[in-house]
């Protein structure tokens, strides 16, 4: 196992550097004058060819690629002109926000897509197989910002139970002692159960409102594994030789079903974790989506390639999780790794 | 029974809802803290630091005091107060004397405290005044235009005494120490903590060391600012507000729905349509100040391309519908600039003689030799108003055989193209926060080609009226020299004001005294909250 975790990392090392090298240039060629933007209203020449020596933007762009790797080794991402933080601090302070929301918003969508998707398949052609359907198809084609707007009119503003849509916990409310980052964990841990609640009442809307948009990938996914699956010749002989139906279904059919499942999984997690800057913006949702796109309107350099470097990082480190659970699921895969 | 577990589900999930409900009900904080939310919050504590956003000012106004500030005058429609720029009132100066000869002003101060109990003596004002000037960026630039430009020209005379030297009779001087540039701050606390920098830029950004009426108490960049009262504060009567949170909230939709649902105090930045929406709706106290030395303006390049012949840009002056583009991009939140009087008055922004006649504007277009087809620019993040604006321009401009293709630049970019010069249309709102005529036209029509002369006007003629404007002590030229150039700039029209936009703010009843400041941020210290 180990020595297969280490393989798996020797092949990531080259697609790290090219994203480093990738990002470096590509927000170097993006338009936008950084140093201008940031001189502010009523800057003289001067004071913008200050800030641009200021940002080491006046060297060549050898030069400033080398000062930023070295940088990079130093586990220093530069500073966000943004924010006017360090890129790791306000990363640290983002990203658990981020997966906090997006495992919360899988494990919402896992619980009612798999069950469905087996179900349909299990049921071909009958209501459940058209519900879930409809879902698929009203997941896919509800843009998140809308799902998140409707959720906010209707929960909060029209029924008023949802609590008002304010980021991660009230306003009049402090943080438990950070262990983890999530606010669900570390009220747990801090054993407070009022912050837990307010915590939970606050992401329950986004969350939804992203299990709503990954639930049709899954279901849709699980529901073409198991049909595949169940017309496959050893469920046919677990059949044949008098195993309940029960037996068939959830332990040899849905464990084979499983694989393509958790690459999906993968895929819709990472995508997610990047992507909701929609509902991040709509909840105010101090995440790191809407971290990054903020900084690209400003042409802000150092937060975007920061960014990219963590998601690049995060992506390799979920695809080898995946890959080990590969090896849980399927002992075939392990042989082979 | 599928039915019945997804209502037991429904039933669990909306139960944290209900208790938290409960619970926040009987937090009896909410009662003395104000819930402010906003675009987005500040990016840094110092305002003189280089590349400081718009919400900075917020913190230099609430958290730092001034020698001076500007004297609050009632709004005409009610509401609050703005200000009255030629009225100064003392904020850490308790008198000041202006000398025999015009040419320098001594300020005695007040005996106040910084945050961290040390007194403030003249010192610490001169040391953030120096900063000022030196440290490069808006705030140099925003000081050099009261002609505040070196640190020669401030002096200690005692620990309570200062006196400030102009290089030149300047009338802007006076009122630029009121903006949210010169604060005070705790220099001996700065130069402790600086790490060597003698500016102490980095520390400065991250904290804040001043004597105003508000300390930070946290600040977490994009998330919140929270404010708590000083009560040892000595520069004004002491603020009705004990705390006050300001939430950035990106999305305006959500922005709305929290202030409609009296979760929110006030509410900051919304887009005009939910503006109007708010103040018909009547639950809300929506309050708009007309941006005082603010206006939307469509610039035409009269150095490159078609609007080099004043013909043709006469000609889009006559034709822009006014009326229409106030009410569909800023929903009536405004002040038309159209069809003022033949002779301007010595005010700026003044609505321009043209108004909407398309036969005179053919005839100008024929004069100079038929349609053609052009491009329109404007700042992305101007959208909301400037997207109709624009797409009324280009039916109009149509009617009139010009053809006009119509360019979204993104923020970063937007700088560097209004620095090049060479687009022949661009729709831009600027504001200045010196609310004199020759401060405007200095910044977006005179031949020293700032930035914001972005239809690149150069006339000698206008430029020396800008300047005996700006540099005379006579009211009465004063007052000749602005009508003289402003009637030049309605003939020449570079720029076609279209109109002045109105500040607005959205505030629950409950909630009084509100304060209009120049710089557009909230004042807390004058804000109070009923029960």
């Amino acid at each position: 196992m180990l020595s297969l975790i280490g393989q798996r990392l020797k092949t990531t090392i080259p697609s790290v550097i090219g994203v480093i090298i990738v990002t470096f240039l590509l927000t170097r060629v993006l338009p936008g004058d950084t140093a201008a933007y940031f001189a502010g209203p009523a800057a003289t020449p001067q004071a913008i060819a200050e800030i641009r020596s200021k940002l080491g933007l006046d060297q060549p762009l050898p030069v400033q690629f080398v000062s930023y790797v070295s940088a990079l080794v130093k586990g220093d991402l530069g500073t966000s002109l943004t924010t006017g933080q360090a890129v790791t601090a306000d990363l640290a302070q983002r990203l658990p926000a981020s997966a906090e929301l997006t495992l919360l918003g899988l494990l919402i969508s896992m619980a009612i897509a798999l069950p469905l998707g087996v179900l349909a398949a299990v049921r071909q052609g009958s209501w459940i197989d058209h519900l879930c359907r409809i879902v698929a198809t009203a997941g896919v084609s509800l843009p998140v910002f809308f799902t998140g707007l409707l959720l906010v009119y209707v929960f909060y503003f029209i029924l008023g139970w949802a609590p008002a849509p304010l980021g991660r916990l009230d306003a009049f409310l402090s943080e438990p002692p950070r262990v983890t980052g999530l606010l669900l964990v570390d009220s747990l841990v801090a054993g407070d159960g009022e912050t837990f609640r307010a915590a939970l009442s606050q992401i329950l809307l986004p969350a939804v409102t992203l299990a709503i948009f990954s639930l049709a990938p899954i279901t849709r996914m699980t529901r073409a594994s198991m049909l595949a699956v169940l017309g496959a010749d050893f469920v046919r002989t677990a059949r044949a030789s008098g195993l309940s139906s029960r037996k068939v279904i959830g332990t040899y059919a849905f464990r084979n079903a499983m694989l393509p499942v958790v690459t999906t999984l993968g895929m819709v997690f990472s995508f997610l974790l990047g992507a909701n800057v929609l509902v991040e913006k709509v909840f105010a949702w101090p995440g790191v989506g809407s971290y990054a796109v903020e900084a690209l309107l400003a042409s802000d350099y150092a937060p975007i390639q920061g960014f990219v470097l963590t998601m690049a990082i995060l992506y390799v480190a979920l695809n080898l999780l995946i890959d080990i659970l590969y090896g849980v699921i399927d002992p075939r895969v392990r042989m082979e790794g | 029974m599928g039915i019945t577990r997804r209502a037991a589900l429904a039933g669990g999930l909306s139960a944290p809802f209900l208790m938290s409900g409960r619970a926040g009900a009987q937090a009896p904080s909410r009662s003395e803290t104000l819930l402010l939310v906003q675009e987005y919050g500040p990016n840094s504590l110092d305002m003189q630091g280089i590349g400081s956003s718009q919400p900075v000012n917020g913190v230099a106004l609430n958290c730092y005091d001034r020698l001076l500030r500007f004297k609050p005058v009632p709004i005409p429609g009610g509401g609050g107060n703005q200000v009255s720029m030629g009225e100064l009132e003392g904020e850490l100066a308790e008198s000041w004397q202006i000398a025999s000869d015009g040419m320098s002003c001594t300020f005695k101060l007040r005996d106040a405290k910084f945050h961290s109990g040390r007194k403030v003596t003249a010192k610490d004002v001169k040391w953030s005044l120096d900063r000022a000037v030196t440290i490069g960026g808006f705030a140099t630039t925003q000081m050099n235009a009261g002609s505040l430009e070196k640190p020669e020209q401030f002096v200690v005379v005692d620990d309570k005494t200062f006196r400030i030297d102009f290089i030149r009779k300047d009338k802007l001087t006076m009122p630029n120490l009121a903006v949210t540039i010169p604060f005070v701050f705790d220099s001996e606390l700065a130069i402790k903590n600086s790490g060597g920098d003698p500016l102490a830029k980095e520390w400065l950004k991250n904290n804040v060391a001043g004597s105003g009426a508000f300390k930070v108490e946290s600040w977490k960049p994009g998330v919140e600012t929270i404010y708590v009262r000083n009560d040892d504060w000595a520069c004004g009567p002491l603020p009705k507000l004990r705390r006050v949170i300001a939430r950035d909230i990106a999305s305006p939709s959500t922005r709305r729905a929290l202030i409609e649902r009296g979760d929110a105090d006030i509410s900051y930045g919304l887009p005009p349509k939910d503006f109007k929406d708010l103040a018909d709706g009547g639950k809300i106290n929506v309050v708009g100040v007309p941006i005082p030395n603010g206006v939307w303006g469509l610039y035409l390049n009269s150095q490159v391309g078609p609007f080099k012949d004043v013909r043709l840009r006469q000609a889009v002056a006559w034709v822009l519908p006014y009326e229409k583009m106030l009410q569909a991009s800023l929903f009536g939140r405004g002040v038309d600039m159209s069809g003022g009087p033949e002779t301007p008055k010595p005010a700026w922004p003044t609505p321009f003689p043209y108004k909407t006649n398309v036969e005179k504007a053919k005839a100008l277009v024929a004069a100079a030799g038929g349609g053609f087809s052009t491009t329109l620019q404007f700042d992305a993040g101007n959208a909301t108003v400037a997207e109709p604006m624009s797409v009324l321009i280009k039916e109009a401009l149509a009617s009139i055989g010009i053809e006009v293709e119509i360019t979204k630049v993104p923020g970063a970019n937007f700088r560097t193209e209004i620095a090049k010069k060479t687009n022949p249309m661009t729709l831009n709102r600027f504001a200045g926060w010196l609310d004199y005529p020759d401060y405007y036209l200095f910044w977006t029509m005179h031949g020293n080609n700032s930035i914001f002369n972005i239809a690149n006007y150069q006339n000698p003629d206008l430029d020396k009226l800008i300047d005996a404007a700006r540099f005379t002590t006579d009211k009465a030229a004063y007052e000749k020299y602005v009508v003289d150039f402003v009637s030049l700039v309605e003939r020449e029209v570079p720029m076609i004001p279209i109109s002045q936009p109105t500040h607005d703010v959205a505030m629950q009843k409950s909630i009084g005294g509100y304060q209009f400041q120049p710089c557009r941020e909230p004042d807390f210290r004058y804000l109070t909250k009923g029960a």
